[in-house]
């Protein structure tokens, strides 16, 4: 029987590692700006608009992250695309992603006092003025830790790509579990590596929290 | 008293505003002038907040006209409420300072985007309309750092800014401490001798007798009773009135 080192754990794990950011760093961004366009759409939109927006924001928030990774995955094959589990991976993300961040955000600009949008209206500011001058900045103090805390689900939430046969971290610790055999050694590798992977950003938010407090 | 020159600068016709089945507003017609005080007293509820702010278009109204310097109010129209904000200045009972900007950047924020003025031309007037309301060394300052009452006087120049026609003062001394009435309203009584249009909803009397040229008192969605301080306070016609005043004491 072949012997594992830690280091041969470990570096495979690594690897995998590099997938599990990769994946998160697209949730990130595809879900910050269709999230940033869902937020705009329903702030901006008509009736039909908001309500259409609305209906999405339900739909992800109301089902498993699990169940989009398989309906993205098997459904597009069952309807003859093939799907790479990447992009499956990637897609179901992101858009689960930007369906919470318009919500989060959408809750950031109402918590703006009213009194702010009619001391801007009485200005005679326009309306992506009051949104970009006024309202904007407050919302985004008010919005990094929510944003954040919700980032960092996110990085963990990408271990449930595992399960469509994308290998990121926790597909790979389970893989290579299945080949030595030491689950304990490697799950907590895994588990230190997620670690490392969304401390740095919690640290960040609290950096950029400060930085905001007082507007420049 | 300034009468009512040839064409009020505000023109109130017929107006009705709803709050879904509650109507809150029940046909209201007034002309103010050029240069005219006008204050408007009476109970909460009376419908007078809301008929202040119905006139820069922060209320929707349902029927009847209203013009501002012979610019009609146009719901809908982002240009038209554009335009017309830009002669209408206000000032809230909870100051509604950017807290995310320094006092001189909230006062040069509006006329740098709308009137697309240069930084230089925005701040020299910043300074000296701070300067104006007795707050010369708080261009710096944070309106977190500011007393009520300076907050108050930061949103005067603020709104004086955009060099408006008129200004409209919503319960403007309510949220203040007592002791820090008189510093709001010596302003204001400034701008009230340099021949600013005030329209101004208040529960202080004495600035209203003392300052105004008319004061519209109003009941239950109407102009109840409309005239100078003096007839107003010294000999009121309708009990209502009476009611109110009395109930002050």
């Amino acid at each position: 029987m072949v012997d594992f080192t830690l280091w041969d754990i470990l570096r495979n794990l690594l690897l995998a590692m590099r997938w599990t950011a990769a994946l998160s760093a697209a949730a990130f961004v595809g879900g910050g700006l269709v999230g940033l366009a869902l937020l705009l759409a329903r702030v901006a939109g008509g009736r039909a608009t908001r309500a259409a927006v609305s209906a999405y924001v339900q739909v992800f928030q109301g089902t498993p992250l699990l169940m989009q990774l398989f309906l993205a995955y098997f459904g597009l094959a069952l309807l003859g695309v093939d799907v790479p589990a990447w992009l499956a991976a990637g897609a179901a993300l992101t858009l689960y992603t930007s369906a919470y961040l318009a919500e989060i955000w959408r809750g950031c600009l109402e918590a703006v006092p009213r009194g702010q949008w009619e001391a801007a209206d009485s200005l005679a500011l326009s309306f992506s003025e009051k949104l970009r001058h006024v309202v904007g900045p407050q919302a985004l103090r008010i919005g990094v830790p929510p944003t954040v805390g919700f980032l960092v689900q996110v990085i963990k939430g990408t271990a449930l790509a595992s399960v469509i046969g994308f290998i990121e971290l926790t597909k790979a610790g389970t893989m290579i579990t299945n080949a030595t055999f030491r689950p304990f050694t490697v799950y907590a590798c895994v588990a230190l590596m997620y670690f490392v992977l969304c401390w740095p950003v919690s640290l960040a938010s609290r950096r950029l929290e400060r930085s905001l407090r007082r507007g420049r | 008293m300034a009468a009512e020159s040839a064409a009020p600068i505000v023109d109130i016709r017929a107006l009705r505003k709803r709050f879904g089945a509650n109507e809150v507003l029940k046909g209201i017609d007034l002309g103010v002038g050029r240069g005219e005080v006008v204050a408007i007293i009476g109970r909460s509820g009376s419908g007078k907040s809301t008929l202040l702010r119905c006139i820069n278009g922060l209320e929707e109204f349902q029927d009847g006209a209203l013009q501002v310097d012979g610019r009609p109010l146009r719901h809908g129209d982002a240009r038209a409420m554009r335009e017309l904000r830009q002669h209408v200045g206000m000032i809230f009972q909870g100051f509604n300072l950017f807290p995310h900007l320094s006092v001189g950047r909230n006062v040069m924020l509006a006329p740098g985007l709308v009137k697309k003025r240069g930084v230089a031309d925005c701040e020299a007037q910043a300074r000296a309309l701070l300067a104006r309301v007795g707050l010369a060394e708080k261009f710096d300052a944070w309106p977190d750092q500011l007393s009520g009452g300076q907050q108050q006087r930061v949103a005067i120049a603020r709104a004086l800014a955009m060099q408006p026609s008129v200004m409209l003062c919503d319960e403007i001394t309510s949220a203040l401490d007592p002791e820090l009435v008189g510093e709001v309203l010596r302003v204001v009584e400034s701008l009230a001798e340099e021949g600013m249009t005030l329209l101004m909803v208040t529960h202080e009397m004495n600035f209203a007798r003392k300052v105004s040229d008319r004061v519209v008192f109003m009941h239950a969605g109407r102009i109840h009773e409309m005239g100078p301080p003096a007839r107003l306070f010294g000999e009121p016609r309708t009990p209502e009135l009476r009611q109110f005043l009395a109930s002050l004491h």
